[in-house]
This record gives structure tokens, sequence and C-alpha cells, in this order.
């Protein structure tokens, strides 16, 4: 599975997120030389090892001024700030050329995580419903955490159990997801919550404890916490791998991917 | 080209965070009597005018989900 990883001025987060994208599906990556099948095979350069396990070559960062996502079988719009998150966070990234590009590989159904920054600029884009405002106790907090798995049954969740606990650091200022009461109704309604946080953890004031979501769907996901800093057992956690893992382990997203990307 | 003012501010009903914390450091600084601490923001510009305005607002300036826009030409 080849990865394209948007950096936006600001980012900070994209290096880990693309660790945390080739890690995660090596083993579906010929280009790793850990084999396997891609859905982008002709994107194949002989086959040859790379410079170690779990290392994918091919996956890449995106530029915001690129607007050329082919070949790409997943997308991640990472964490961090974009373009100073004036006016709000996200705001401006919304209107760069690369999500333009996004919004119509997410509109053929491929696969986009927006993780924190990506979260919001998800939002702003109308992506994803609702909106995040600053964190109820106007602190950066930065911690480990645990959500709980959603009802959603989107891709993303294919590695993972409605109900099944998971450790995903906190990292943010601007976190407090809010919708009006109407649009909160149909995301709950529509079962469009993937992660809400863990009993008494919520961080930030979110309504209804909600911690990610994905758009109707399913292919849209947007999470405040952080999964590409949990991939690594270094880190305390690995339970990011999870999400990572979820597109391709989804029979229906393997499908589009194959069709976007190949 | 006219001058415009617009006039940002959280909806009521939602918890604007940083008017809860000037709120709370009114009375340690001696400031009494003082409630209901909203902080928005003002953008100035100047336009050809006034057509593209509303979009604006609605598409970058400020969230409507979130957010009450004024826009006043000065």
């Amino acid at each position: 599975m080849i990865w394209g990883v948007l950096q936006f001025p600001g980012s900070c987060d994209e290096r880990d997120a693309l660790h945390a994208c080739t890690v995660a599906t090596a083993d579906l990556d010929p280009g790793s030389g850990a084999g396997g099948t891609s859905s982008s095979a002709r994107n194949v350069v002989g086959g040859t090892p790379g410079p170690g396990p779990g290392v994918n070559l091919r996956s890449r960062l995106v530029w915001h001024e690129e607007t050329d996502l082919s070949g790409l079988d997943g997308i991640v719009v990472p964490g961090g700030f974009s373009y100073g998150d004036y006016l709000r966070a996200g705001a401006i990234a919304r209107f760069s050329p690369a999500m333009g590009a996004v919004a119509e590989f997410a509109a053929d159904g491929g696969p986009v995580l927006g993780i924190c920054n990506g979260f919001q600029v998800l939002c702003e884009s109308g992506l994803l419903p609702g909106a995040l405002l600053t964190n109820e106790s106007t602190r950066f907090i930065c911690r480990p955490g645990e959500l709980i798995v959603g009802e959603s049954e989107s891709p993303w969740l294919s590695e993972l159990e409605t109900g099944e606990r998971i450790s995903i650091p906190f990292k943010h200022q601007s976190g407090r997801f809010f919708a009006p009461p109407e649009m909160l109704a149909e995301i709950e309604v529509n079962n469009q919550v993937a992660f809400r946080y863990a009993e008494g953890q919520n961080p930030n004031g979110s309504l209804n404890d909600i911690a990610g979501i994905t758009n109707l769907a399913g292919n849209v996901l947007g999470l405040m916490p952080h999964p590409e800093h949990a991939v690594d057992p270094l880190a305390g956690t690995t339970d990011g791998l999870k999400i990572f893992r979820g597109p391709a382990g989804s029979p229906d997203l393997t499908a589009v991917a194959g069709a976007t990307g190949g | 080209m006219i001058s415009v003012r617009v006039l940002i501010r959280p909806k009521e009903g939602i918890l604007d965070a940083q008017g809860k914390a000037v709120e709370g450091a009114l009375p340690a600084l001696g400031f009494e009597g003082i409630e209901h601490v909203r902080v928005g923001r003002i953008v100035e510009l100047r336009a050809e005018d006034d057509r593209l305005l509303e979009e604006l607002c609605e598409k970058l300036l400020a969230n409507p989900l979130i957010e009450d826009y004024e826009i006043e030409i000065l």
C-alpha cells in the first residue's frame, strides 16, 4: 500500500505519519523487500529489497502545492500546524491545491486520515462534519491516553472491535469537538463516531467524548489523538498500527485503492 | 474602494474558552463586577465593493458552525 502524507508549511508530524504508514503496511509493499502484493504494482521498481524491514520507499510526502495524487492508495493529512493556523486551525489549509485533490480522492472512495491539525483541516474542508475548538482548559495537553473504539463500520476500523480500548497519545490545544445538536444527533445515528475518549479521560470538553469521526461513507477518518506516535514499543504503545492497517485490511477499500491507485 | 470591518465572535451557547480564561483572571487583578467576557476578533480590509463580503465571511473569515459575524462598511 502506497501512502501520501500531506505537508503544509508548519506541519510537524508528517515524518512520524509517513513512518507509521510504511511500518504498518510494509508487508503489503513489494518495494519494501518484505514481500506481499501491492495494489499499485506498476510502481514497483524490480522488487528490489529496501534498506531494511519495514521501510517503504515509495510512500512519500505530498507538498501542499501538489495536485497529482495518482499512484497513491491512501492519504494522511498530518498534525502540527498549517499556514500558521491564522483565523482558525485548518481554515487556510483547506484552500491549498493539495486539499482540492484530496477532496476528489475522498469522493472516489480513497481512504483519508486526518490527525489533529489534519482533523481540523478535514472539518474546515467540509469532508467531515463539525468543528474543533480550543480545549476547555485553554491549555496544550501532551500525555498518554485511552480511546474506546466506536460503533462506526469504517474501513479504518477493520482491525479493531467496537468497544475495544486502545492507547494513543493526546497532544493538542484545539481538540474540543463540537457540532450543533442536529448535526451531532446525525453523527450518532449514522454511527460515524470512530473513537471516544475512555471514561473520565476526555481531555478537552469534546461533546459526547468524541475523539474521532468518519464521514458517512466511512473512508474519511478524523482523529484528534496521534496514532502515528504509537507505532513503536519504545513509545509505550503500538496501538496506532491497528488504525494505519485498517484500510489494507478492509476488503472494500483494498478494491477501491486498486481502482484509484492503479 | 470601501473600508470594511468584520466582527467575528463565538456563537452564543458555545463555551468560549478564551473568554472564560480572561474572566477568570479578572478578580486576581482587582477588576470586580465584570462577567460574560467573550473574545472574538476583528478583520479590517478594503474591497472594491461589497459583493463578495458575505461569501468571504462564510468560507474563510468565520466558521458559521461556531461563529457569528457582522459586516460593517465604514
